[in-house]
């Protein structure tokens, strides 16, 4: 159980992390995502003890990281940046770090059996290809058998059968009664490993909830409808909570509403309708429309006017016809 | 290559039922696993130790072969312990470099951060390090030092110009060249804790041993002769000269306030490593 508390780090004029709070929970994967920038990494590290929060608090099972007598094995973190001295052998840098708990040999050759690395064990770990060295990260993580795990960015760089064994891995290790945190950029890769989210945007908490919920409250019900009175059925439902959006001149993308309802809202009215398809959207869509607002550093798209900050990427498409009420996002949205 | 193998009972049951815990003997072995696991000690060390034995015998040489042709003055001033030892001079660049290594070597790789992941408590990884390297820096460079005396004056008494161990002064100024390359190798350790970078952490170290007394040196001499003295340098070379020179320090007082300024960088570095985000 990872308990955050009010976290806030401040680099300079920069807050990276404000005012965060969430709760880990063991037994599940919990998936910690956030666009670029948005202070994972920042939380990770504070997390175990390598950046001092400029206030707020983080528990381990009730204890402080710098407390606990054998910190490896409470918790093991793969970091975002690598963590291996390059002119080490995987071996002896596992040796190093076992040998500050009287870890044994033994347990240093298992981690390297267990990720892959037999092969190269003794090779100088500079020579390591991106994915070797993320397997590397992760035998460090595994040493001490810890019941809590970080991983920030884990599949960066593996190959697909390097991103199913993460992810069987993950899921293991949660089925095994240990906390596992893993933060990603990957949303598809998120649906199918993590079971709860937290998710955070410029150092903020937007969501922290079961992947289920999170699809749901992100994107609402939204309801496919077309019909050639497109106008009239929009003025007939909005109302507050209910969004409506034209994506062409008789299509609707109604938010708010069940498909149920709109069909006896038409039909009562007398307008005739073509289609009527609820629409579930993706972890991904959901992700992008919860955090559209927060995201730092947008890329743009080729065909875009060079050096035009305004451009983001994905956000093209229909503009809003219509709004009463509270806008689509946010966890509150849904009625 | 499956997590089945990942065997647990209970989480965190693991910690309390093995021992497994860090203790300072634990992060001190493990500190001398990463110092002899590294490629570039092996070689820092080597060079040093030929710096030391190699130079001492090629300097040596040279003064007897023109022994003939060198002045009373010269033949006055010779100082056959100094000449001996004069490779120390060399090795202090190898073995500097090495001491500031040792933890700017971690910030550059990243590797601090799985070190001080494992030792949250950090101080306890500055000692075990300071500890290993000046342990093994120490014994290396004594017997270095000492080999360097024994051949240097066996080259030295064909022109019958050597010494002895039993000279006063002499001894001192033999262990004095193991001594005071493991007291530059610690300031190394404390500046590149400090300054993380290897890069500026060896400048530093070779900016206060090697520019700052010729700086001070252009000083109007009756400030130069009354700073340089104290100066890091001047200090902790003073153990290494049997002429003793009137304006420096005595041996052991230089040798303890060189010790002192080591003392200082390591404690400004421990005041760094506790306080600053890794
Ligand atoms: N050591 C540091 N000094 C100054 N600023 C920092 C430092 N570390 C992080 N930041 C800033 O804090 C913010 C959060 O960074 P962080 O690396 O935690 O984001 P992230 O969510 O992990 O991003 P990504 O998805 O790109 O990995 C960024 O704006 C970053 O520039
Ligand atoms: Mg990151």
């Amino acid at each position: 159980m990872i308990e955050v508390a009010g976290l806030t780090k401040r680099y300079g004029e920069k807050l990276a992390v404000t005012d965060l709070s969430f709760t880990v929970r063991p037994g599940l994967v919990t998936g910690f995502l956030g666009p670029n920038g948005s202070g994972k990494s920042t939380t990770m590290r504070m997390i175990v003890d390598l950046d001092t929060p400029s206030s707020g608090t983080v528990r381990i099972n009730g204890q402080r990281y710098r407390d606990f007598r054998a910190p490896l094995c409470e918790v093991g973190a793969l970091l975002e940046a690598r963590s291996v001295h390059s002119g080490r052998s995987a071996h002896n840098h596992l040796l190093a770090l076992a040998q500050t708990h009287g870890i044994g040999r033994r347990r240093v050759d298992e981690v390297v059996e267990l990720v892959g690395l037999a092969a190269v064990a003794r090779k100088r770990a500079g020579g390591f290809s991106l994915g070797m060295g993320q397997r590397l990260g992760i035998a460090a993580a595994l040493l001490g058998d810890p019941g809590t795990l970080i991983f920030d960015e884990p599949v960066n760089g593996l190959d697909p059968e390097g991103i199913r064994w993460i992810r069987t891995l993950l899921k293991d290790l949660a089925a095994q009664g240990r906390t596992v945190l893993v933060s990603s950029h990957l949303m598809s890769e998120m649906a199918l490993t993590a079971e709860h989210l937290v998710v955070i945007g410029q150092g903020r908490l937007i969501a922290d909830q079961s992947v289920a919920d999170f699809v749901a409250a992100a994107s609402g019900n939204t309801v496919h409808v077309r019909s050639p009175r497109a106008t009239e059925l929009r003025d007939l439902l909005l109302s507050t909570d209910v969004t409506v959006r034209a994506d062409g001149p008789d299509v609707l993308e109604v938010s708010g509403l069940s498909s149920d309802r709109i069909g006896i809202a038409a039909a009562g009215a007398g307008i005739p309708l073509y289609e009527l398809t609820p629409r579930q959207a993706s972890l991904e869509e959901a992700f992008m429309t919860l955090t559209r607002d927060t995201v730092e550093y947008h890329g743009g798209t080729p065909s875009s006017p060079p050096g035009d900050p305004t451009t983001t990427a994905g956000r093209s498409g229909a503009e809003l016809v219509g709004t009463a009420g509270a806008v689509v996002g946010g966890p509150g949205a849904r009625a | 290559m499956t997590a089945a193998t990942v065997e647990r009972p209970a989480p965190s049951g693991l910690a309390a039922g093995a021992g497994y815990r860090v203790t300072p003997w634990r992060v001190l072995r493990s500190e001398w696993t990463k110092l002899r696991s590294l490629r570039s000690t092996l070689f820092s060390l080597l060079a040093a130790i030929v710096f030391v034995v190699a130079l001492g015998c090629l300097i040596s040489w040279a003064r007897v072969q023109h022994w003939d042709q060198e002045s009373p003055l010269e033949r006055l001033r010779f100082d056959p312990t100094g000449v001996s030892l004069s490779g120390v001079f060399l090795a202090q660049l190898a073995i500097g470099v090495l001491g500031v290594l040792t933890f700017s070597g971690e910030y550059g790789t990243g590797m601090i951060r799985a070190t001080l992941t494992a030792v949250p408590h950090r101080l306890p990884v500055l000692w075990a390090k300071a500890v290993v390297f000046a342990a093994v820096t120490f014994v290396l460079m004594t017997i270095s030092s000492f080999t360097a005396f024994l051949l240097g004056q066996g080259v030295l008494s064909s022109r019958h110009i050597d010494t002895t161990l039993g000279h006063p002064g002499v001894l001192t100024a033999v262990l004095g060249g193991g001594l005071y390359l493991t007291v530059v190798g610690l300031l190394g350790v404390g500046l590149g804790a400090l300054i993380r970078s290897t890069a500026g952490g060896i400048a530093t170290l070779f900016g206060i041993l090697l520019v700052l007394p010729l700086i001070v040196h252009f000083l109007p001499s009756n400030w130069s002769d009354n700073i340089d003295p104290y100066l890091p340098s001047s200090a902790g070379q003073a153990i290494l000269s049997v002429v003793h020179d009137p304006t420096s320090m005595a041996p052991w007082n230089g040798f303890a306030l060189f010790c002192g300024y080591a003392a200082v960088a390591l404690a400004g570095a421990a005041v760094a490593l506790r306080r600053r985000d890794a």
